[in-house]
């Protein structure tokens, strides 16, 4: 598939901003499922800075925007082609040991129910548990947007019954460490077909590092393995750490966020 | 119990070598001159303002850790056997954070169990494959030793992240020599205060590679609020060099750069004594206000280096501890020189019967633990406090270690009667950069109450000077 993604995240700012840093990990991760023809990142009125591979692989970008400033635009334009390689993450350059993603975070502690949804699921290997640890993560929570928040965790969201993407992503993280099974968190975007899911096209799932295999992707909301729908950015050991955009600023008063992704799919 | 006494030889009555002139010193100085310089030297420490609490033991900061005159002696090849062991150790657990940080080659042999190193809350998954200015990750190691017999030293820990108390080291020395100008006329007693200028020297060595002209070093300090501020702002005085807070520097491009009345000037190495977790609200903890935000991203691309670098604590950790004389026989293809105490690691099932079945002679420590908190030394302690930790180590055993209580070695301590025997323990403080380098001393604490093993300044420890005798 030829994806061509446009996204754009302003922030709008009620006293001007001086000293805005970020921290971005927004260029497509380098596997045999996806390709990356064009990309460009630009920060209104920025100045890129540090620019690296880090160990697990992603391309991070630091950016800082002297000021004053009332509003910036992080700006992200590309072209990617995908193929469906059934959720596996093939040909990806990284040097973190997978064990290293066997703990738990604020975000993904374990709590009695979580603890109880991991001891419930079989598994005949480790990928069957995978699949299997996806499967009553999806029962359990029902997409409903709106119901949980950027710091809701993986226990709150269970207890809710509710959440989106993110919430799934840290619930299948937890019970899959419970039981053993790296797991991390991972964000990027998703192409909605026709026949159409309501998912954001700004989207996030689970990888869950399966010995034989390596790190696949699991994304609980849809029921799926990331397929060519599906473009990577980045991964960390849950939303914060994998997020693709971290950054701070001095000033006053509230921030106005606006975000637009478009991910379409080229006239071939 | 025995304890090796550091003043005489084993017969108990003949002074030994190093000491001698400290006995007829101490036999000819009248008591009430004793008592007049006491009070000089609690005077002096007040006024120069060193009255934080020793390697975060919490307390009353402004307290004064007790100072006794009486020096501690090491005679010239003692000292140069301690050295060769502490620099081999420092070595070692370099090449260690390198390693894990890198290919692992330790853990794929399969020498430490890769799981206390990858599930370490201390091991920092953000600078894997990031390899700082001569591999060097831990540039001021304080290594706690306790001795127990004439040439029986023992390794407590390795502090590899932002150790405290060479303040201490330094003024107990300036302190004695202006009270006591001639001991250090009529006694060899090699220098300690070199060790500022040695510090900036080590921190100019590992500036990075994009920095062309004199590396700019700063001391990053969490503020007044914290307990070894005293400490960092004596340190930056001393070496020449600025102490800022998180909103002194800042992120600008690909560098971080410190806002000066002349305008922002590029910073090239930051000394920080500032906990990995708070020193980049973006790499880290989102709530810290103390760090410096960019700052991991700037580190990460080689453009300033952080001492000790993130993640070095994964080194010092005390399960990881137990394995530091398997790194020396790993990476130097050498026998240790020094010896680690034995320890009982709580998640082996042998090792557990064995501490559960005689905690009360045993010292037992959390993994993460510091201070001489959250720790059962079993001799000391009443049957319910036994039993009220035994529980707590059920509850959790992986979270514990084990040790023997050691018989820990006596120096001559000035005390109401005169001169009495005192449990000691030493921390030297060992730099490294281009080069390794010791200077010939350190912190010696001394547990005060007469019979008591515990040197924290918390619980009834002072300070001692310590001398190094020259040939």
């Amino acid at each position: 598939m030829k994806l061509r993604i446009t996204h754009e995240t302003g922030y709008k700012y009620e006293t001007p901003a001086r000293n805005l840093v970020q921290s971005l990990r927004l260029t497509p991760s380098v596997s045999e499922g996806q390709r990356t023809h064009e990309w460009s990142i630009d920060v209104t009125g920025g100045m890129r800075g540090p620019a690296f591979r880090d160990g697990a692989g992603d391309w991070i970008e630091g950016w800082t925007v002297r000021g004053p400033v009332e509003e910036i635009i992080v700006r992200i334009a590309g072209f990617v082609e995908t193929r469906d390689t059934a959720g596996v993450l093939r040909g990806h350059r990284e040097i973190i040991n997978p064990l290293t993603y066997l703990r738990e975070t604020e975000a993904t502690e374990p709590d009695d129910a979580l603890k109880a949804l991991a001891r419930d699921a079989q598994g005949s290997d480790g990928l069957d548990l995978a699949h299997n640890l996806s499967r009553s993560v999806r029962e359990a929570i029902a997409y409903a947007p709106g119901v949980t928040e950027m710091q809701t965790t993986a226990a709150e969201a269970l207890a809710l019954g509710e959440g989106v993407c993110q919430d799934h992503a840290h619930a299948l993280i937890s019970i899959s460490r419970i039981r053993g099974l790296p797991a991390r968190y991972v964000s990027g975007y998703l192409h909605s077909t026709a026949d159409g899911s309501s998912h954001d096209a700004a989207h996030a799932w689970a990888e869950i590092h399966v010995s034989g295999l390596g790190w696949v992707g699991f994304d609980a909301a849809n029921g799926c393995c990331p397929d060519e729908r599906y473009v990577r950015l980045g991964s960390g050991l849950d939303a914060r750490d994998a997020a693709p955009i971290r950054g701070i600023r001095s000033g006053f008063g509230d921030e106005r966020l606006n975000v637009a992704v478009n991910v379409e799919e080229m006239e071939q | 119990m025995t304890y090796f006494n550091e003043m005489y030889d084993s017969d108990g009555k003949s002074v030994r070598e190093p000491y001698a002139m400290l006995r007829e010193w101490v036999e000819t100085m009248p008591s009430d001159l004793r008592q007049m310089k006491q009070a000089e030297a609690e005077d002096l420490f007040r006024r120069i303002g060193i009255t934080f609490a020793v390697y975060g033991e919490g307390g009353d900061p402004d307290r004064l850790i007790p100072f006794d005159m009486m020096p501690r002696v090491f005679e010239q090849n003692e000292w140069r056997r301690l050295e060769r062991g502490i620099k081999q150790r420092a070595r070692a657990l370099n090449a260690f954070l390198r390693d894990v940080y890198g290919r692992a080659e330790i853990l794929r042999a399969g020498r430490i169990p890769s799981r206390l190193v990858y599930q370490n809350e201390a091991y920092e998954k953000a600078v894997v494959g990031v390899v700082p200015p001569r591999g060097v990750y831990s540039h001021i190691i304080g290594t706690d030793l306790v001795r127990t017999g004439k040439n029986e030293f023992f390794v407590l820990e390795d502090n590899c992240r932002t150790p405290s108390g060479v303040s201490y080291m330094l003024e107990n020395r300036e302190i004695m020599m202006r009270m006591f100008p001639d001991l250090f006329r009529t006694n060899r007693i090699e220098p300690v205060d070199q060790y500022p200028n040695l510090l900036r020297r080590t921190l100019e060595s590992v500036a990075p590679s994009k920095c062309k002209d004199r590396p700019t070093c700063v001391i990053l300090t969490p503020g007044h609020f914290n307990s070894a501020y005293y400490e960092h702002s004596f340190l930056a005085n001393l070496m020449g060099v600025e102490l800022v807070e998180g909103q002194d520097l800042f992120v600008d491009g690909e560098f971080v750069y410190m806002r000066t009345t002349q305008g922002p000037k590029r910073v090239d190495v930051i000394y920080r004594r500032l906990d990995d977790p708070y020193i980049d609200p973006l790499c880290f903890r989102p709530d810290s206000m103390l760090g410096v935000p960019g700052l991991m991203d700037v580190y990460r691309s080689g453009g300033v280096s952080i001492c000790s670098a993130p993640g070095a604590g994964v080194a010092d950790d005390k399960a990881i501890y137990t394995f530091v004389p398997e790194m020396v026989r790993f990476y130097l293809g050498e026998e240790p020189i020094l010896k680690n105490v034995d320890t009982w690691t709580l998640w082996k099932d042998d090792d557990y019967k064995y501490v559960m079945d005689n905690l009360p002679d045993l010292v037992v420590k959390e993994v993460h633990g510091s201070g001489g908190y959250g720790m059962l030394v079993g001799p000391k302690s009443t049957k319910d406090e036994i039993e009220i930790f035994r529980k707590k180590i059920e509850a959790n055993p992986s979270n514990y270690i084990a040790q023997p209580t050691l018989s820990l070695s006596t120096a001559p301590t000035f005390v109401e009667e005169g001169v009495a025997p005192r449990h000691v323990d030493l921390r030297p403080f060992c730099l490294c950069g281009d080069r390794i380098e010791l200077v010939p001393g350190g912190l010696t604490r001394v547990a005060l109450r007469e019979g008591s093993l515990v040197v924290n300044s918390s619980q009834g420890g002072g300070v001692k000077d310590t001398w190094v005798l020259s040939e």
